[in-house]
């Protein structure tokens, strides 16, 4: 899969979860500090990411301080293709 | 023979600094010695555990041994080849680990004594082996050290009332030598954090907890008599008390706990983020005792929403999240013991939480409805410390005390 895709679709799924097009304009700010992401939506994330990129993270492997900007997000499924 | 029972006083302070001597000169010379770890911890531990406290230390022992084999063999049969990681399996063995804690915090319903298998740190000891068995079932451990594990399982700086920390950041801060630069960055901090942590427990502590505490209570209960409730204005004392007595001795002893980590090279989480500065209660549960929300959150809330959704039991996400409240602190609120005060506690947290989301979803519709400004910014600070500390004067039990002796 192209990286530009992987991209957008990402970015598709934050901004659908987080109901702001932010994500998509500022792919470093941090999700959680801002308040746009909390567990709830986490979780969402990584069934959307596992559905739709089969990224196999469990909850155990999910550091907040790895996960906190749309880039780190984009490159953690990038690293898992 | 002599006790000592962790951070009580000064002077034991003056014991861990000297015992510690050898290891903070081995880090600045660049070596670790784990053997002379395991025997200072070792001492202090027999230390907590010896004399009158004895039957508690037999507690513990049989604790240890259970567990030690409770994980290893789940260990074992998580990593063998072709291992089916059976559910069953999994739950079964969580139910194992909670199951002396379960009795402990159940025998006071039954009978007037406690539970003989009770023992100082039961519930952060119980944390540890729940967090690893769960993982070890994810996957995430993949080689377990049963050595390394007693190590982290009993961790003397944190033994009595954590915070919690998780195995694998335990093992690569025990596994390396920190450089002397770095090392000299912890012991600075540690010192900060010991004074810090004797201001806080020694001083303002006492100051609320043995000074002010006691007197608003009395004044409490002399002027219960024909108000509503028994309510009078000392019990909005009482409640301002408790709640300054019980973040300056929690977050005094936390303080002492991460700093003595840090004299032995171990980066203990911190348990508190100045949480009197929260905006709303989502904010205070990731600055208040942090290390045992991130546990609750991570173990219990999350993996609960992540079961929910990926079996689609429930459709809409925000009674998802309502019911994954209400279990979390229904299960935080059995865990502090088996009171009416607890619990309610427990829901009136669960409340909070779900009232505050529904007003976030509502703000984000209505974007101008509510103005964004320091005023308001302080506003929702001031709002959250009083339900805040309303929430601690459900938990002091000092209501049970006023409303039904």
């Amino acid at each position: 899969m192209a990286d530009e895709s992987i991209k957008n679709g990402v970015l598709d799924i934050l901004a659908d979860l987080t109901g702001s097009d932010d994500v998509k304009k500022d792919l470093d700010m941090n999700l959680f500090e801002t308040g746009l992401l909390d567990s709830m939506g986490t979780v969402q994330l990584l069934l959307e990411l596992q559905s739709q990129y089969g990224v196999d993270a469990p909850v155990s492997e999910f550091d907040r301080k790895e996960w906190d900007t749309p880039n780190k997000i984009i490159a953690k499924v990038e690293q898992a293709q | 023979m002599l006790n000592l029972q962790p951070y009580e006083n000064p002077q034991y302070f003056l014991y861990l600094i000297i015992a510690l001597l050898p290891v903070i000169i081995g880090m600045f010379k660049g070596f670790r010695m784990h053997w002379y770890e395991s025997i200072f911890s070792l001492v202090f531990l027999v230390l907590i555990f010896d004399a009158d406290k004895w039957p508690q230390g037999k507690a513990l022992l049989g604790y240890v041994v259970f567990n030690l084999l409770l994980v290893y063999a789940y260990y074992k049969y998580r990593t063998r080849k072709g291992s089916k990681n059976s559910t069953a399996v999994f739950y079964l063995s969580v139910a194992l680990g909670i199951a002396q804690l379960v009795i402990v915090k159940f025998t006071p319903l039954f009978q007037h004594h406690n539970s003989i298998l009770g023992f100082l740190g039961i519930s952060y000891l119980t944390f540890r082996v729940v967090g690893t068995i769960m993982e070890i079932r994810d996957g995430s451990i993949k080689d377990l050290n049963m050595w390394k594990f007693i190590q982290f399982l009993l961790f003397f700086p944190t033994i009595s009332s954590g915070p919690i920390d998780c195995y694998r950041r335990f093992v690569k801060d025990y596994d390396r030598i920190p450089d002397p630069e770095h090392y000299a960055e912890l012991v600075t901090k540690a010192m900060h954090y010991l004074m810090l942590g004797f201001l806080y427990k020694f001083i303002l502590g006492y100051i609320f907890g043995t000074l002010w505490l006691p007197s608003v209570e009395h004044m409490a209960m002399a002027s219960r008599g024909g108000a509503f409730l028994g309510l009078s204005w000392p019990v909005v004392g009482v409640m301002y008390a408790y709640s300054g007595y019980l973040f300056f001795d929690f977050a005094g002893y936390s303080l002492f706990a991460v700093a003595i980590s840090y004299l032995m090279g171990i980066e203990t989480p911190m348990n508190f983020n100045k949480p009197w500065m929260s905006y709303n209660i989502k904010d205070f549960w990731n600055r208040w005792h942090m290390s045992l929300s991130f546990w609750f959150r991570d173990y219990i809330y999350m993996r609960f929403v992540f079961f929910v959704m990926k079996h689609k039991w429930m459709k809409s996400r925000v009674s998802t999240a309502f019911v994954g409240y209400l279990v979390l602190f229904l299960i935080m609120g059995i865990w502090h013991g088996e009171t009416w005060y607890y619990i309610v506690y427990g829901l009136f947290h669960a409340m909070l939480i779900n009232l505050t989301d529904a007003w976030l979803r509502f703000k984000k519709k209505h974007k101008d409805f509510f103005p964004h400004n320091k005023a308001t910014h302080y506003f929702a600070i001031f709002m959250t410390a009083n339900a805040v500390c309303f929430s601690f004067l459900i938990f002091s039990g000092f209501l049970n005390t006023l409303w039904f002796h």
